[in-house]
């Protein structure tokens, strides 16, 4: 099949096609980097610009190798350092990008739609890399990679999603692949934390983590996000892990060769506990490993042939 | 209606690659630091039969590996369609390694090109030698053959296409008219 997409804006427009052929790329990517020259010439010549509006350090980072082992040239710029300091406005800085010929850019952004806004003003090919609480379809790409890599298949699966499925990002990506791909998947959170009518995505809500977790396939625990404690969404961190923290007690109700998943970072002792993330079920390490190969397929796909 | 003449049948096909693993052999001086690679994807079929071939006559397993040269293509710039990307897997060091490039159809010599890079990242043969079943003609690039199944100069606007049981169902060589 074709790849004809000029933007990867969220999981959401992706056909299940379109999925596949992009982890059937990103699995043949693994292989470049395991070898000892870790770089192939295919995207020589392109430019690609990371512009980073909320910190970030696997995500970044990840998209900065991934450009590279293709032997693109990635230029990093951050909120923090750059002219929006200086009160420039998205438009203005996307428009100033723009002048100066990339071939990709690369958005990160607390506000859902930045990306979106950028696509329509741009000529250049355009990824999310994450924009507020919408979505971020490279982290559930590489997800669904992992998943498959591990399990051989994701259709028939049962996944557990476990935290604040609504400010999360992760999760509305990661729901929307994992059920277009056939799994089944589960949601559980305290009830602050469940948005009102998320079973309309296709979904079940639990509100306890023991009964979300029994006898599923995957458990993918989000990050508690501490930036939100001052929002009052939850009495305390101690209440939380006390009720949501996956540790070796609960852990023991999934399936015996279950998988924990977590897109990091991760808060020891608070959604996980820290002999599960580093124990035998994670496949956290492993998630950050194919997210480089997922990175470097989408960008093959988007920019590697003619534009 | 489409002229299409078979070249080479299933015996004429072995027979060659028969005398392609001696000619290796001979030139190599017996399998010591030899290895074969395959080119994704007629390549690959053709290289694990040459090992076979070449594990009889000297009772010796040379290593296989397989190499997708997209990634090395010179044409991404300028082709519409994106090719699929399969995967490489050369599960030996090339280091100090005799390499037998393998290929079913050898045209322009581009795919050579792409592979030599390829393979020069992935450490510093001894040599590399090239082995095809098919040499069109048309070279646009200063490459030739090491080991050569059946020379058959073409016409550009002919296709040779090398069907083989393990895809096809079938062994043979065939030329036909294009359909470009």
């Amino acid at each position: 099949m074709k790849f004809t997409k000029k933007d990867i804006l969220g999981i959401k427009d992706l056909s299940v096609e379109e999925i596949k052929l992009i982890l059937d790329t990103a699995e043949s990517f693994i292989e470049v980097s395991t070898r000892e020259i870790k770089k192939v010439p295919t995207l020589r010549g392109k430019t690609i610009i990371n512009l980073f509006f909320e910190a970030s350090t696997r995500t970044r980072t990840s998209f900065e190798i991934a450009g590279k082992r293709l032997s693109a040239d990635t230029i990093n710029i951050s909120a923090s350092t750059s002219s929006v300091v200086k009160g420039e406005t998205l438009i203005d800085t996307a428009r100033n990008i723009e002048a100066m010929n990339p071939d990709a850019i690369v958005i990160r952004h607390s506000a859902a739609g930045a990306p979106h806004l950028l696509a329509r003003m741009v000529k250049q090919s355009i990824i999310n890399a994450g924009d507020g609480a919408h979505e971020h379809p490279t982290q559930a790409l590489l997800d669904m990679m992992t998943i498959r890599e591990k399990k051989g298949r994701i259709a028939g699966l049962a996944v557990a999603i476990v935290g604040d499925i609504a400010h999360s990002r992760v999760a509305r990506s990661n729901i929307y692949g994992l059920t277009k791909m056939g799994a089944r998947v589960i949601v559980a959170g305290p009830a602050m934390m469940i948005p009102r009518d998320i079973e309309r995505m296709g979904v079940s809500v639990y509100h306890k983590l023991e009964d979300a977790i029994k006898d599923v396939d995957i458990i993918m625990m989000l990050r508690i996000q501490m930036e939100r404690q001052q929002q009052k969404i939850f009495p305390s961190l101690r209440e939380y892990s006390n009720y949501f923290c996956l540790n070796r007690n609960n852990i023991t109700l999934a399936k015996d060769d279950v998988l924990v998943m977590h897109p990091g970072p991760i808060n020891r002792g608070i959604e996980i506990s820290p002999d599960i993330a580093d124990g035998p079920y994670s496949v956290i390490l492993d998630q950050v490993t194919n997210g480089v190969a997922v990175r470097m397929a989408l960008l093959y796909l988007l920019i590697g042939g003619k534009s | 209606m489409k002229q299409k003449k078979i070249v080479m049948d299933a015996e004429a096909l072995d027979r060659s690659l028969t005398r392609i693993a001696y000619e290796i052999l001979e030139r190599n001086k017996g399998s010591k630091e030899l290895c074969l690679v395959g080119i994704r994807t007629g390549g690959v079929f053709l290289a694990e039969r040459l090992r076979k071939k070449i594990s009889r006559i000297e009772g010796a397993d040379v290593p296989v590996g397989i190499l997708d040269i997209t990634l090395y293509r010179d044409d991404l710039r300028i082709t519409d369609r994106k090719p699929k990307l399969g995967r490489t897997d050369i599960p030996f060091s090339l280091d100090n390694k005799k390499v037998i490039l393998v290929d079913d159809v050898l045209f322009t010599g581009r795919t050579i090109r792409a592979a030599m890079d390829a393979l020069i990242d992935f450490g510093r043969p001894k040599l590399i030698q090239l082995a095809v079943l098919v040499d069109r003609g048309h070279r646009e690039l200063p490459i030739r053959a090491d080991f050569v199944g059946k020379n058959l100069p073409s016409s550009a606007w002919e296709d040779i296409v090398v069907n083989l049981t393990e895809k096809n169902g079938i062994d043979e060589v065939l030329i036909q008219d294009s359909n470009r």
